[in-house]
């Protein structure tokens, strides 16, 4: 029990240590490291909370590919100078929004409604659980529908990404102009040649 | 024990901070994007919270497809920043203003 709450605690903190540092790091690519450590410390805490597939996901989707696609993109474009511009200048505004919006949801999510005495933690699971079965269950019965839109949507990611980063000499496009203007004399070119005789007769 | 306003609190002040960090940052479009994916994760956080303290795996169903969404986001929109940074040569927030908005 106590084990349980070292654990979240320290999760927690990581978490809220490493977002910290992705909003306030000078560096970009500190940025993308420390993202990845604030999904690690996520991935742990949805551990804690029964979702293990998902964990697994998170750690092999988004640290495995996604925040490696965005490490690429920090390294592919020259930043290495930057320079936090206004800053300074901002901050009491950054400041102010974050109280308010951290002190209205802890007014609302608060021990009153959503504590131990209102939402008691539920009983633990049988050894023979799993979690993947469960999920796949639904899955693939309930939401199949929506499981196909998200296949669909993530092919039109790709199209979408290809078609936007596509150098434009390559892009395959149609001149209609130079087609219907086209002459016959630029197409075909007639050769004058004397008749060969075929091999093997002499 | 660990009370769901445990988990909800983390999650609430993850995404205070990614909000303040949008607001703050003005120079770099890719800590903008970051910010996104940490408020995405924040409130998957909550989707998961809420779907084991109530025992119901529904929210488990829908933090797979937010995370589907916010993969094809990130995916588009890095492509946007690398068009971007290939047109302007920087990828400065205060200096994308050709709409003048």
């Amino acid at each position: 029990m106590l084990i349980q709450q070292i654990i979240f605690y320290a999760f927690a903190f990581i978490l809220i240590l490493a977002s910290l540092l992705v909003v306030t790091s000078r560096n970009p690519v500190y940025a993308v490291l420390f993202l990845i450590l604030a999904f690690f410390a996520s991935a742990a805490l949805w551990i804690m909370l029964e979702a293990e597939f998902l964990a697994l996901i998170l750690v092999l989707v988004y640290v495995g590919a996604v925040m490696t696609l965005f490490l690429f993109v920090v390294m592919l474009l020259n930043l290495s100078t930057m320079k936090l511009k206004g800053f300074v200048r901002y901050l009491p505004f950054g400041v102010l929004i974050l109280a308010f919006i951290v002190a209205g949801m802890l007014y609302v999510i608060g021990p009153t409604h959503f504590g131990l005495a209102a939402m008691p933690v539920p009983a633990a699971k049988p050894a023979n659980y799993s979690n993947v079965a469960e999920l796949g269950s639904v899955l693939y019965t309930q939401y199949v529908y929506a499981f196909e839109l998200a296949a669909v949507l993530l092919l039109i990611a790709i199209i979408a990404s290809i078609s936007l980063t596509l150098r434009k000499p390559r892009a395959k496009t149609q001149n209609i102009k130079a087609q219907i203007n086209i002459k016959r004399s630029d197409r075909i070119r007639i050769v004058d040649m004397p008749a060969e005789k075929p091999r093997g007769q002499s | 024990m660990i009370a769901l306003t445990d988990y909800l609190t983390v999650s609430a002040i993850v995404f205070g901070l990614s909000l303040a960090g949008i607001v703050l940052n003005r120079s770099n479009l890719i800590i903008l994007l970051m910010c996104i994916e940490l408020m995405l994760l924040a409130v998957n956080i909550n989707f998961l919270a809420f779907a084991h303290f109530l025992g119901n795996n529904v929210g488990e169903v829908f933090v797979f497809f937010t995370l589907t969404v916010a993969a094809a986001e990130a995916a588009i929109g890095l492509a946007i920043l690398i068009v971007v940074y290939r047109n302007r040569g920087n990828i400065d927030v205060e200096k994308l203003d050709s709409l003048k908005g």
